[in-house]
């Protein structure tokens, strides 16, 4: 299989996990411990004394952000690097678009595993237990919908419907709404969303 | 060859003229430029920032315990960056290190064993295996504590220029020989006709900008970049010439052992303490100074100081590596100062050190774990994101305890943990469920 299909792959599946990373944790490196450790800890707050202490919403953020890119690296970084060598795609009947749907399902993994984090880390400490049943069982669908993996069809549309609708749900929790969105749309926003955290 | 690193790392971390850092540690130091003044007394009673071995032996202690509270909150401060800025050189390391592995195959082809490792792993029996490579593993690290009292004696007895000139030679022989040997397997693996004319002329530019570049002075980048090139060298011979069980046995026993070595180092670092030419003669370049820009003066003294990797680490490793090298300095601590070392203190004191024998161990974990892993890119990773993991962790553990830790064992122990139990257990259920294109 060709470069084009390894690297066209590489960025469909890391291309938004790593704009993400790029251009709000890169900057920080509070927020690249977050990252790297996947939680926090009095003792980091200690660390930067100077510095607003990290919301717990960047957390969650954080966090999802992380647990997102480890399973999908995990899960589609051998096949990435068994797309560079020698053969066919489907050759015994398996469908040809093996490459690119898993690039896809991976890219839309990370996005969901971003959503849930904070969906998530709210439900906890607002003790919605609601939330974090809801998290659990989509989840669980998500994963259910890829055993019937021969279909990709269906498992890609209704996995990104998923995606799409845990999105909005966790951009309300992270305390956005659809005036701050158009605001924000339309750079009117003076604090634009994480670069002014204020502590919880 | 594993423990002389080891070794290494520590007394090359023990900045001695300035604090009595003794063990692999990631100290994170301030910029201490305003309390020039008390330079000497905080010299002697080491750094104070919490991520550096407390230990004070000035005089002055109590006129300059204001200060070290003060350099407590710069040094937490500054932690979290330095870490961080610490990641790249750590991962550009490894990086070329499982690149080389990946693409270069003499690297991981079998030419048999160095003289340190005599015991082969090619048995018949389980058993046997376990007894060789542990037997291995005991040779080296016997050879390790020689040489680390061979470098007390020749630093009690002053014999510096004996070994300024052993760390002169190694360094020589890395940048030259072993680079030469990289370049034509390089060479050799993409099928790229060359000629010796070019490529004597690339080595000896080469080696010899190397040579200034880390022996004297040089552009901070560019020492940086030549450690990394330097240890990658080294990890990769690790990697080439130790057999299996005895790489794992040695890494190990290093991350545990290196701890014990503090007294060693306590002793050695007392010695140099009372000895003020033996102060000039430290050895600033020991560890790999991740520093910000604005730190890098055109002060000659910092650029001696600073983004050194220890020649005698070079010097070890090169001894430990060359057959013909009959006699391994463990630590040499005395690469001239052509500078007066008392005004350069402050530079030398910003940024976080890290050792060159963490740079190696570190690449050697996960370059083995690229090389002969079934996991594959998985285990490689996981080690990878497992060593990050330690290095985060030993700043929290730092900022937390307030005193100097090493650098090398929570790493390389979660390296360790993550490599097995990835190979082991993870890698055959993601191959499965990769196989069948099932995500959890």
């Amino acid at each position: 299989m060709t470069a084009a299909v390894f690297f066209g792959c590489a960025f469909i599946a890391f291309g938004p996990a790593l704009a993400l990373y790029i251009f709000t944790i890169a900057t920080e490196p509070l927020r690249v411990i977050f990252l790297i450790i996947g939680k926090a800890s009095e003792g980091l707050k200690s660390i930067n004394p100077d510095e607003t202490a990290p919301s717990m919403r960047l957390l969650a953020y954080v966090s999802g952000l992380g647990f997102g890119i480890m399973s999908g690296v995990f899960a589609f970084v051998n096949t990435l690097s068994d797309s560079l060598g020698p053969g066919t795609v489907g050759i015994h009947g398996d469908s040809p678009q093996f490459f690119l749907n898993s690039a896809f399902m991976t890219l839309v993994i990370i996005l969901l595993h971003v959503f849930w984090g904070i969906i998530f880390f709210d439900g906890c400490e607002k003790k919605k237990w609601s939330a974090l049943l809801v998290v659990l069982l989509t989840h669980l669908l998500v994963s259910a919908l890829t055993f019937i993996s021969p279909h990709y069809g269906i498992n890609l549309v209704s996995t990104y419907i998923i995606m799409v609708l845990m999105g909005i749900w966790a951009f309300f929790v992270a305390g956005g709404s659809c005036r701050s969105l158009k605001l924000c749309l339309l750079c009117q926003d003076k604090d634009f969303l994480l670069f002014n955290q204020r502590s919880r | 060859m594993a423990e002389l690193p080891a070794s290494l790392s520590y007394f090359q971390n023990a900045q001695m003229s300035e604090d009595n850092h003794l063990s692999n540690t990631v100290r994170s130091q301030n910029d201490s430029r305003e309390r020039h003044e008390h330079t000497s007394e905080r010299r002697r009673r080491g750094n104070s920032g919490p991520l550096s071995n407390g230990q004070p032996q000035g005089n002055s202690r109590q006129v300059v315990e204001q200060d070290e509270e003060e350099d407590e909150e710069l040094t937490l401060k500054y932690g979290a960056k330095h870490v961080i800025m610490l990641f790249v050189p750590v991962t550009l390391c490894m990086v070329v290190v499982v690149a080389t592995i990946k693409s270069v195959s003499f690297y991981t082809r079998k030419d048999g064993q160095l003289i340190y490792t005599p015991f082969t792993e090619d048995t018949e029996t389980v058993g046997q295996r376990a007894l060789h490579s542990i037997l291995n593993a005991a040779i080296m690290i016997s050879v390790i504590v020689v040489m680390t009292i061979l470098l007390v004696v020749l630093y009690k007895y002053r014999c510096y220029k004996v070994i300024h000139a052993w760390l002169i030679i190694s360094s020589l022989l890395l940048l030259f020989f072993f680079s030469f040997i990289y370049l034509g397997e390089v060479f050799k693996t993409y099928n790229v006709a060359m000629d010796y004319i070019t490529v004597a002329l690339l080595i000896w530019n080469f080696g010899v900008v190397g040579m200034i570049a880390i022996h004297w002075k040089g552009p901070l980048r560019l020492q940086q970049a030549y450690l990394i090139m330097i240890s990658a060298l080294m990890a990769l011979v690790f990697i080439k010439y130790l057999p299996e069980w005895t790489a794992w046995l040695i890494l190990a026993v290093i991350s545990v052992y290196g701890k014990t070595q503090d007294s060693t180092m306590v002793w050695l670092v007392n010695m140099a303490e009372g000895d003020p030419e033996a102060q000039r003669k430290v050895s600033k370049n020991s560890n790999y100074n991740a520093q910000s820009t604005e730190s890098e003066t055109q002060d000659p003294v910092t650029e001696s100081d600073d983004g050194g990797f220890s020649e005698e680490w070079e010097a070890q490793r090169d001894s430990r590596l060359g057959p013909h090298h009959s006699m391994t300095e463990t630590r040499a601590a005395v690469p001239e100062l052509s500078s007066n070392i008392l005004a350069s203190e402050d530079p030398e004191e910003r940024g976080v050190k890290l050792g060159l024998g963490d740079f190696i161990f570190y690449s050697v974990l996960v370059g083995k774990a690229s090389a002969t892993a079934s996991g594959d890119w998985n285990t490689t990773i996981a080690c990878f994101v497992a060593i990050l993991i330690g290095l985060c962790l030993t700043l929290l553990l730092l900022a937390i305890f307030k005193k100097a830790l090493p650098a090398l064992p929570i790493s390389i122990t979660f390296g360790l943990v993550f490599y097995f139990a990835t190979d082991y257990l993870v890698q055959p259920f993601m191959d499965q469920l990769a196989f069948h294109q099932f995500y959890i």
